[in-house]
């Protein structure tokens, strides 16, 4: 069972991933370098946070183009989970896998804090360790946050309590129809430890790694 | 631009040499200098890089001990914090490109500073901002305001590195001169620390990152806005553009460089201020050999630029990498990788001149000695007269407060002293998963230090009104305060960094106050045995003639052993006793009351002891590591009803507590800033135990009352609910940046 942690130039929340699953949750894990053709090994892909190249154009519209996201598209259409943080989740619209897209927060500012929200679903194979419609608390820090789609908000798997960015339907976190790519604006990663102030986090990177063990 | 025909007077306005100066460079040289020569010794020899008037007085700093591991002359300063690791940092200024263009200002303002701290192989960890602006009743200062919160928040964020704290401040004399101070601190383990110094003849000169452009030519000469937007054309702004993006890309490369590549490279020397010339001399004047390079080989953002504009461009993102002979390949591919450009432009030479070509043509031929040995002035500085009709204010002179409670929800809805949010909310304070005191909930802000029990707490400080009036005891102050809020968080006060915000030392008045002001810093720091490890000054903060307060602005760096200790300022729960540390006149001299509520910034200070004040701080460390303490809180602006009123609201919980009634009036009381204090608070049981430490540091600790209710009550004076203050306090600064209806 070993995590892939993709590494676009300009990701940040790399180490931040890869400090929760491996040195808080002893799990295998490894960098996957953006122009990496093969993800061989990877059972859980994760898209961190960060500023893959600079936003340029937009968040995640040059990332999509590495080469590693056509590996990335085909481990999603076999049923691999793959989870996108924040810039993850960005270049995961962009890239397709995800319905909608995340537009600049409505307050046309970044935002770092705290927010609470909704588990909506409990039944994907990144939440499974939380209760349906637990109130979970988490770090935010994006510009372009806000969630669009043309329809009705499907598959919503986290909600805000208070919106802080204007996302069409509160929506924090969706995953996609099958359930097994899922996106989140917020920072699970940042929230895994007592220290940080908060470890609800840690039960999407649980549910994962329970998922990854019952699967063998 | 082709400078060798102009006359000499223009070319010497535009590089900011004065005559005398001049002829010092043709007596030294024995001969006239080349274009291209006069425009690299008007960087070199410019306060901002040859600290023309402030290097003697700087030599007034502590700078040694056991554990600094590089004091200033460096990129950035270095201390040891134990299990073999190190903490890089340094304070710059970036204020008048942020006059001009705020957002691109304050962003380069960040970047710059970044690029030292890994330029010494160091990962950055923290940014901390010390901002300085008008009153926000102008559309202007609101601009610049959120113009520099916007760049800080566009380019930290960008670059992953957490914007943890810092301190802003408003006042009158910052209307046309804001002050944007950035300090940036990072993490390295002993054996990566690496300096910007070639070993040899053979050495290779590599330069990665941004092409070079027209951008921010004469930047560090200053004079360039005037003299080069006037008639040219083909001019640029001298505020450099920064793109943050590149920045990361830098960051990676040069980290990875140093870890996989380690004994292919010799030294690393990041490109500021005088872009390529202050670059290439000061990696020559350290390591005691020349440089021969060849602008040719420069890559450029555009065509025909000339070798002049290439040697004093400041384009922001790039780096000088000093690569052994023959190993300049595999150093490229690491920058590959990246994606960033590298050229090789020359090689280290050893004798002792900085040469540089243009293809075939040599445009310079300098010692490098010449050029890093700016001729420095020592004056003698001249008293204000104006500082002793200050202090004979009395502040008992003015009628009684008559409304103590409207008085502190004026001070509380002041933007120094309201909460910070709606900046901090906009800066990423979280990346990298370090961060356990964020801003808004200590004196300081804690990171831990993964793989150890130790944690680092950082503040910045300065209290511009207290050197206005007094520059000795306000400089003194500057460095106690920054101290104490590091202190207050539980962690011993270890090194300072500092940004020396000054008016023009040419006047004889403004000379007094850099000299007054540096001498009591340097006091302070052998009271609190705290080195200066690195620093920056800025002078000619001028509008119209019109100088800013002296702004010494201060970054403390405290360790704390376990990170479990470590403080925060609001109170936790009912029941809880409350106690002040320390004690101090009650005089509103200097106050924030005076200048908030009368108008007036005047006054003596309250007289300030330094052994005092260490002695605070080794009490409040050591509660702290005996996990006495469940908060704590510096008085600092507003005095004693403002600290604890602060601790209420964070903790959004009341307090009752009653204080002696002296012959002060009992706004003297509430609101005096004297300093070496804090208020506390604890378990009923820790009581003697906390006595027991306060007797043996000689702290005076006086138990006020309890934590508990919904209001804030002192005495019969005070009475106002934690509710209403919090709202006051909360949206203030957001209201007044916001507020463009109904103010002119």
């Amino acid at each position: 069972m070993t995590f892939g942690i993709v590494v676009f130039p300009g990701s940040n929340c790399d180490a931040d991933v890869a400090h929760v699953v491996g040195t808080v949750l002893g799990q295998p894990w490894r960098y996957v370098w953006h122009l990496e053709t093969s993800l061989a090994g990877i059972d859980c892909v994760v898209l961190p946070g960060g500023f893959s190249y600079g936003d340029h154009l937009r968040p995640g519209a040059i990332a999509r183009f590495s080469p590693i996201m056509e590996s990335v598209a085909r481990h999603a259409a076999a049923g691999g989970l793959t989870i996108g943080i924040c810039n993850g989740f960005q270049v995961l619209v962009e890239a397709g896998l995800l319905p909608g897209a995340l537009l600049r927060n409505e307050a046309l500012e970044f935002r770092c804090g705290w927010v609470d929200m909704t588990v909506e679903r409990a039944d994907t194979p990144f939440t499974r360790m939380y209760r349906p419609g637990q109130v979970v608390r988490m770090p935010i820090a994006h510009g372009d946050g806000r969630y669009f789609v043309t329809d009705e908000p499907t598959d919503v798997v986290l909600r805000y309590v208070d919106n802080p960015n204007g996302s069409m339907g509160a929506v924090a976190g969706i995953a996609n129809h099958r359930g097994n790519v899922f996106g989140l604006m917020p920072h699970p990663e940042r929230c895994s430890e007592l220290d940080l102030g908060g470890i609800d986090g840690l039960g999407i990177f649980r549910s994962i790694v329970r998922e990854l063990a019952g699967a063998r | 631009m082709n400078v060798t025909t102009l006359l000499a007077p223009a070319i010497l306005d535009m590089v900011a040499l004065s005559i005398d100066e001049y002829r010092l460079i043709v007596e030294r040289l024995g001969r006239t200098p080349t274009g291209v020569e006069i425009g690299m010794f008007g960087s070199m020899w410019s306060e901002h890089c040859g600290y023309k008037n402030s290097k003697p007085l700087l030599r007034l700093f502590p700078t040694q001990a056991p554990w600094v591991l590089q004091g200033p002359g460096e990129n950035a300063g270095v201390v040891d914090i134990g299990d073999g690791l190190a903490i890089a940092m340094k304070m710059e200024s970036h204020n008048h490109p942020s006059a001009v263009e705020p957002h691109e200002g304050a962003a380069t303002g960040v970047g710059g500073i970044i690029r030292d701290i890994f330029t010494m192989g160091a990962r950055p960890i923290a940014i901390l901002d010390a901002l300085r602006f008008g009153p926000l009743d102008s559309a202007r200062n609101r601009y610049l305001f959120q113009g520099v919160v916007g760049g800080i928040s566009a380019y930290g964020n960008c670059i992953g590195v957490p914007t943890v704290g810092g301190d802003i401040s408003f006042a009158e004399c910052y209307r046309g001169n804001p002050l944007v101070n950035v300090m940036a601190v990072g993490l390295l383990r002993h054996d990566d620390l690496i300096r910007a110094t070639a070993t040899g003849a053979g050495d290779v000169l590599i330069l990665v990152g941004s092409d070079t452009g027209r951008d921010g030519i004469h930047g560090a000469s200053g004079l360039a806005s005037r003299e080069l937007s006037a008639e040219r054309e083909e001019q640029r702004p001298t505020v450099q553009v920064g793109n943050p993006f590149i920045e990361k890309l830098l960051i990676e490369a040069c980290l990875e460089l140093l870890r996989d590549g380690r004994h292919h490279i010799v030294g690393l020397q990041d490109l500021g201020a005088a872009g390529i010339t202050s670059a290439v001399v000061e990696v020559a004047a350290k390591s005691g050999t020349g440089v021969e390079i060849d602008v040719a080989k420069v890559a450029r953002r555009e065509s025909g630029m000339s070798a002049y504009e290439v040697m004093l461009s400041e384009s922001q993102e790039r780096m000088l990498v000093i690569a052994r002979a023959g190993h300049e390949s595999v150093v490229r591919a690491i920058f590959d990788k990246w994606e960033l450009h590298s050229d090789v432009i020359g090689l280290v030479t050893s004798d002792g001149i900085v040469c540089v070509r243009d293809g075939d043509v040599v445009e310079c031929e300098v010692p490098a000695k010449l050029f890093a040995e700016a001729p420095t002035h020592r004056r003698q500085g001249v008293r204000p007269i104006v500082l002793d009709r200050l202090a004979s204010f009395d502040p008992e002179s003015l009628a009684p407060e008559p409304d103590l409670n409207a008085a502190l929800a004026t001070l509380l809805a002041h933007p120094d002293v309201a909460s910070k949010r709606s900046v901090y909310r906009q800066y990423d304070h979280t990346v990298q998963t370090n961060t356990l005191v964020a801003p808004g909930d200590g004196d300081a802000a804690v990171l831990r230090i993964k793989g150890t029990r130790r944690a680092v707490a950082l503040s910045t400080d300065c209290t511009s009104r207290y050197c206005q009036l007094d520059p000795r005891a306000g400089g003194a102050i500057a460095v106690a305060e920054a101290c104490r809020n590091v202190a207050s968080s539980g962690a011993r006060p270890i090194a300072i960094t500092d940004c020396l915000n000054f008016g023009n030392p040419e006047k004889l008045e403004i000379y007094y106050q850099l000299e007054e002001a540096i001498s009591g810093m340097a006091d302070a720091c052998r009271a609190l045995s705290v080195p200066v490890i690195s620093g920056n000054v800025s002078l000619y903060n001028e509008t119209d003639g019109t100088p800013i307060y002296p702004t010494p602005m201060v970054g403390a760096l405290g360790l704390i052993d376990d990170a479990d200790s470590r403080l925060t300022a609001g109170f936790r729960a009912e029941g809880h006793v409350v106690a002040v540390v320390g004690s101090a006149e009650a005089s509103l001299g200097g106050s924030l009351y005076l200048a908030a509520i009368h108008g007036v910034v005047a006054g003596r200070l309250p007289h300030f002891d330094a052994q005092a004040e260490a002695a605070l701080h080794a009490f409040l460390v050591a509660a702290a590591g005996e996990r006495l303490l469940m908060s704590c809180h510096d008085l600092s602006d507003g005095g004693f009803a403002v600290a604890l009123a602060e601790s209420a609201i964070i903790g959004r919980i009341g307090c009752n507590c009653d204080v002696v009634a002296s012959d002060r009036r009992p706004e003297a009381i509430l609101f005096s800033e004297g300093q070496s204090r804090a208020v506390v608070s604890f378990e009923a049981a820790a009581l003697p135990a906390l006595r027991d430490l306060a007797t043996r540091h000689g702290v005076p600790f006086q138990t006020i009352g309890a934590v508990g209710g919904k209001n804030i009550r002192v005495n019969s004076w005070i009475d106002i609910a934690v509710d209403s203050a919090h709202d006051t306090w909360a949206y203030a600064l957001e209201r007044a940046a916001a507020d463009v209806e109904s103010r002119p």
